[in-house]
């Protein structure tokens, strides 16, 4: 049903000894008799020798092996797989742009787009200031974190090193919090996905620096005590960070800085559409109320009069300093400016409103065709949580199972097992790209699923049939460790 | 049901704890995971034990178990010092899965004075644990 | 609507089928007084105007002869690099955690590790870090958790490391109490002197950073540097540029052999010269690898080659257990998301460059910079400040403030090199110049032409 490329080659059994791509050469060959013998190469690295056609046909034939957003539809919990425009990806692109050199005068054509886009976060998330440095979701945490401990630090609060986190929380949550050399307290939440107010009050106290949600949360639903935490954490002395993982969920709706958030990170490869990449590049800027301001990470985009200007250590002493060499993946932020400004106040706004809409359309078609739903009294957000735990009982298939099915189908998996609260789970995204014939489409091929379910486990338990490969040996893959290629002695 | 060998003692965490005797003086003890233990992680592909001479206290991370899906910390169960490490595991992590209170144990412990069994789980009561657990 | 497919007729049915009124109502759930007014955004604008209005925006900015340096260079990218780099079933694509669905993007993870292990010498690498300064903080955090004999998390940096990898070094691992210690440089030579490193002597320290070439481009003596530190039992991290490595020794044969195995412990670096565009500084990539013992202290995301059920080989990421998603609070960093399009490119152009073609890159941007000191060194006020061997780098002494020169330049159309007075006041008026593969005689000619008469003007004028 899908056609992937099957079986490639790795690079380095297409080569010969001597074969060279000359054209992309400099054209003199000088000696390197300037380098002291002892700090010279004695061999050679085992590098390709390929064609340049060769090298083209190679890595478009491997870019084939993919399943992508351009060529499937790609519903994938809290990951927010919508359509990255184009025009993005060429205004980034113009030569003048990228040859901007990050050490050179303050470039004021690019640096104006940057400032914009600053001041365009700002006013969507309700906060006071943004930084665009960190570079991915995981480094805006960090720089989260790190401000509240900075904030603590300055007014002498030295005992506040708790974060508390929920049970539902992303990996990076606690992952960043010990980074920030905090330590991490985690608390549950009750049936409908809400956090246990009374677990917070319990996990509260003189030692708490903070607490980090995701608004909905990683549960698909909205936070519906949000104030009564916001009071709980503020009263205890802890500062409120909003991971925004679900940022698309709310844009427009509801900002993080009115439900009381002092600190923000955004995905802008999420919420603001700036490509995935196979794994990144991200962008994680972070944006913050007043108390917090004086700590952003550097460098940030000032103005001056009609001049723009980097403000760096000299204008914000106090800030946790500087997070990349330069000044994070400006070509990442330039993509998501491009994206805000083709959406406009307008488009702004209906991207929550689609998300939400398809979303939702989604989970009361699954839920018609038999499928269970996590949290079945409460709207989703934009993705919502199916849970196969009776199909797991009755038919002895799996999340994992339908999942590798669905790829036979020509969609690619949900994400499953996450959140790890929910047995046997899938997380569906659809985002608001999605026209309904292709969640038709989708929810054609899950019926066609629960009907092998029933009739053929078997195909469901060795799916998929399809793709290049069938499922790995991951144990093997981490047993015997084969993380690179070598030539043969 | 799973395997909880009569001559052992437990934690909450899931580690049994064995005393050694003959060949160390008293308060020598080996630690492994349980048969639960091992099954709920999977095939593990790594375990990591601590260094002989390193001194542990009593809840302190000692080693870690490592699956495909899943890394687990080992607490030791009691305080004292390591005298003797499962070398083995190191070229074969399946050893815990396939003979988790044998030849998959984790380390040994010269305990800080004889160790006393009363602040461990029984059996009967690790069964109860587990029982209760599943629910 | 922009980017939303839906008709009304769409809506109509969807809202039919959800059992609800309006959009709105699906928003029912978030308390009314939290609600958010109209939003104070500029209003949408069509591709056409918007292209308009960055072309205009992108132009004013010019395009400069460029003699900077100092941690993102500027090579020739190859074109198919970034024509298949931007195929959108790479650049569209999600992390290849579903892996039967993500070959591509995992074979070529696979084939980029092996190109960086080749490069540098080591056993294992991983999936990229965000930048090389980042990937400095990441491998001074790893050093702790690899070196078990070192309590002390006692780092030392050379103050000829670029200096702000010291600033994200200190920003990122800072918190983990992880304590920086500066090494001087020997002043005549531009690079680490053995000299400095003796106080270290049998003391507790985790790890020795050594940046090759170092920040002034000069070439450190690394296996005195490497011998000295494991004598020590002191790890190595080796800060490299890529492209060097084509000319200079791999990490990864530093030192003398040892029973701890040869060369450097663990490698990092900004893997931005590798195909990645300057783009006023990134996205580009960090790289890191190291020996096989230390695989599971390593950050990031790794793809090994494995079976699956059938026999076929294939790719998955593996180790995830160091990992955030897995390990939360005891994961090893908390990235998640790397740089993997920059990857994509990095391994396009190591494919085509192969190692022929990044010695001849290494050796002519080597031979530029040695023809533009000399040009440069000959004006009147202008001389070079270090004896060491160099790369691709330099630092320039100037009898007169540095800051007014480059604007003189500047107006001329060309970026003439980094000021060093502020980082480096101790050496005067200092300016680190780069030339790489891209400058061409006339580029050179007209730097030296333009500086001498930059440099006759002020020298009139004062």
């Amino acid at each position: 049903m899908t056609e992937l490329q099957a079986r490639e080659p790795l690079i380095f059994e297409l080569g010969k000894p001597g074969r060279q791509a000359v054209t992309q050469f400099p054209p003199h060959a000088p000696g390197t008799a300037e380098i002291p013998a002892h700090l010279r190469r004695a061999v050679p690295p085992a590098l390709p020798e390929v064609s340049e056609l060769q090298a083209v046909r190679h890595f478009t034939r491997l870019s084939q092996m993919n399943f992508s957003i351009d060529t499937h539809f790609y519903p994938l919990g809290s990951c927010t797989m919508k359509y990255n425009p184009k025009a993005c990806n060429s205004f980034a692109m113009l030569p003048e742009f990228l040859a901007l050199h990050p050490l050179g005068p303050e470039p004021q054509g690019f640096m104006a787009c940057m400032y914009e886009l600053q001041e365009m976060l700002q006013e969507i998330t309700g906060m006071q200031g943004v930084s665009l440095t960190p570079m991915a979701g995981a480094q805006g945490e960090f720089a989260g974190v790190a401000m509240i401990r900075a904030y603590h630090q300055a007014r002498n609060d030295m005992g506040r090193t708790e974060i508390i986190v929920p049970q539902a929380a992303h990996g990076t949550n606690p992952a960043t919090a010990a980074m920030c050399g905090c330590s991490v307290k985690e608390i549950p939440c009750d049936a409908n996905g809400d956090v246990d107010i009374a677990a917070l009050r319990a996990a509260v106290g003189p030692a708490t620096a903070g607490i980090m949600l995701t608004n909905p949360s990683t549960l698909g639903v909205f936070e519906h005590k949000i104030a009564e935490v916001a009071r709980i954490v503020h009263e205890a002395g802890g500062l409120l960070y909003y991971d925004g993982a679900n940022l698309n969920a709310i844009l427009g709706k509801v900002r993080p800085g009115d439900m009381g958030f002092d600190v923000i990170h955004m995905n802008l490869h999420k919420t603001f559409s700036t490509p995935h990449g196979g794994g990144g590049p991200g962008s994680g800027a972070v944006g913050v109320g007043a108390r917090l301001l004086p700590y952003l990470p550097i460098p940030i985009v000032g103005r001056d009069g009609a001049r723009y200007r980097w403000l760096t250590e000299r204008d914000l002493p106090q800030s946790i300093g500087r997070l990349s060499g330069f000044m994070g993946n400006a070509g990442v932020n330039l993509r998501a400016y491009i994206y805000m400004r083709l959406l406009g106040r307008e488009g702004m706004v209906r991207v929550a409103e689609f998300a939400a809409l398809n979303a939702n359309y989604l989970m009361k078609r699954l839920q018609a065709a038999g499928f269970e739903a996590a949290y079945p009294k409460r709207r989703a957000s934009h993705e919502f949580i199916v849970t196969l735990k009776s199909e797991n009982r009755l038919y002895g298939v799996t999340a994992m199972d339908v999942a590798k099915r669905l790829l036979d189908y020509g969609f690619h998996a949900p994400t499953t097992y996450f959140p790890l609260l929910v047995p046997e789970c899938l997380l569906i995204e659809p985002t608001e790209t999605e026209a309904k014939e292709d969640l038709d489409r989708f929810c054609e091929a899950m019926i066609a699923i629960r009907r092998e379910m029933q009739h053929e486990p078997e195909k469901l338990a060795a799916a998929p049939h399809t793709m290049p490969v069938r499922r790995l040996n991951d144990v093997r893959a981490a047993k015997q460790l084969d993380l690179a290629w070598k030539p043969a002695a | 049901m799973s395997d909880i060998p009569n001559d052992l003692r437990y934690t909450k965490s899931h580690e049994w704890v064995r005393k050694v005797h003959g060949e160390a003086p008293d308060g020598a003890v080996e630690i492994g995971i349980s048969q639960h233990a091992q099954s709920a992680l999977g095939d593990l592909v790594f375990v990591e034990v601590p260094e002989a001479g390193r001194t542990l206290s009593a809840g302190e991370a000692s080693a870690v178990v490592e699956s495909v899906k899943a890394a687990s910390d080992v607490y030791s169960p009691v305080s004292g010092k390591v005298i003797a490490a499962n070398g083995e595991l190191a070229a074969r992590p399946e050893l815990v899965n396939q003979d988790p209170y044998g030849a998959g144990w984790l380390f040994r412990v010269q305990t800080n004075g004889p160790f006393d069994e009363a602040t461990l789980m029984s059996p009967v009561a690790y069964a109860q644990y587990l029982a209760d657990e599943a629910k | 609507m922009a980017f939303i497919p839906h008709t009304a007729d769409d809506i109509d049915r969807m809202l039919e089928r959800i059992g609800a009124q309006s959009i709105d109502d699906l928003f029912d759930e978030i308390p009314a007084a939290l609600r958010a007014g109209a939003l104070k955004l500029p209003p949408a604008m069509g591709e056409m105007e918007l292209g308009r209005l960055l072309t205009e925006r992108a132009q004013g900015d010019g395009r400069p002869v460029n003699f900077i340096g100092a941690g993102a260079y500027e090579h020739h990218i190859p074109a198919p690099v970034w024509a298949i780099t931007t195929r959108g079933e790479f650049y569209s694509a999600y992390t290849p955690y579903q892996a039967e669905a993500s070959q591509g993007t995992l074979q070529l993870i696979y084939e980029y590790q092996s190109m960086m292990c080749a490069l540098t010498g080591m056993e294992v690498s991983n999936a990229s870090l965000y930048d090389g300064a980042s990937a400095l903080a990441e491998a001074c955090l790893m050093a702790v958790r690899a070196n078990r004999g070192s309590n002390s998390r006692r780092i030392l940096l050379p103050r000829s490391l670029n200096p702000t990898y010291r600033q994200v070094a200190h920003a990122i691992a800072g918190n983990q109490g992880l304590v920086f210690e500066s090494v001087d440089f020997d002043r005549a030579a531009g690079r680490t002197a053995l000299q400095a490193l003796l106080p270290y002597s049998g003391q507790d320290v985790t790890a020795l950073v050594i940046q090759q070439p170092n920040f002034f481009g000069c070439l450190e003596e690394v296996d005195e540097l490497t011998d000295w530190a494991h004598q020590n039992k002191i790890l190595v991290i080796a800060v490299v540029n890529p492209i060097s490595l084509a000319v200079l020794k791999a990490p990864g044969q530093w030192g003398a052999r040892t029973e701890a195995g040869h060369g450097a412990d663990i490698v990092c670096g900004e893997g931005q010269p590798l195909g990645v565009p300057l783009a006023s500084g990134g996205p580009y990539f960090g790289f890191m690898t190291t020996r096989m013992q230390y695989v599971r202290q390593m950050p990031g995301r790794i793809v090994g080659r494995t079976v699956d059920t059938e026999g076929r080989p294939g790719f998955s990421l593996t180790l995830q257990a160091r990992e955030q998603h897995i390990r939360r609070s005891k994961a090893t960093s908390n990235i998640c998301t790397n740089q993997g399009l920059l990857v994509t490119a990095a391994t396009i152009y190591m494919s085509l460059l192969g190692a022929a073609g990044l010695q001849r890159v290494a050796a002519a941007s080597l031979q530029r910079t040695a023809d533009l000191v000399a040009r440069l060194s000959a004006v009147a006020g202008v001389k070079a400040a270090f004896t060491a061997a160099r790369f691709h780098e330099a630092v320039l002494l100037l009898d007169r403030p540095v800051p007014p020169v480059l604007n003189a330049l500047a107006q001329r159309g060309i970026l003439g090199g980094l000021d060093l007075t502020d980082r480096y006041p101790e050496l005067g008026h200092a300016l680190l110049v780069c030339a790489t593969e891209t400058k061409l005689d006339v580029d050179i000619d007209s730097y030296a032409a333009a500086l001498a008469d930059v440099m006759q003007v002020a020298r009139a004028a004062a």
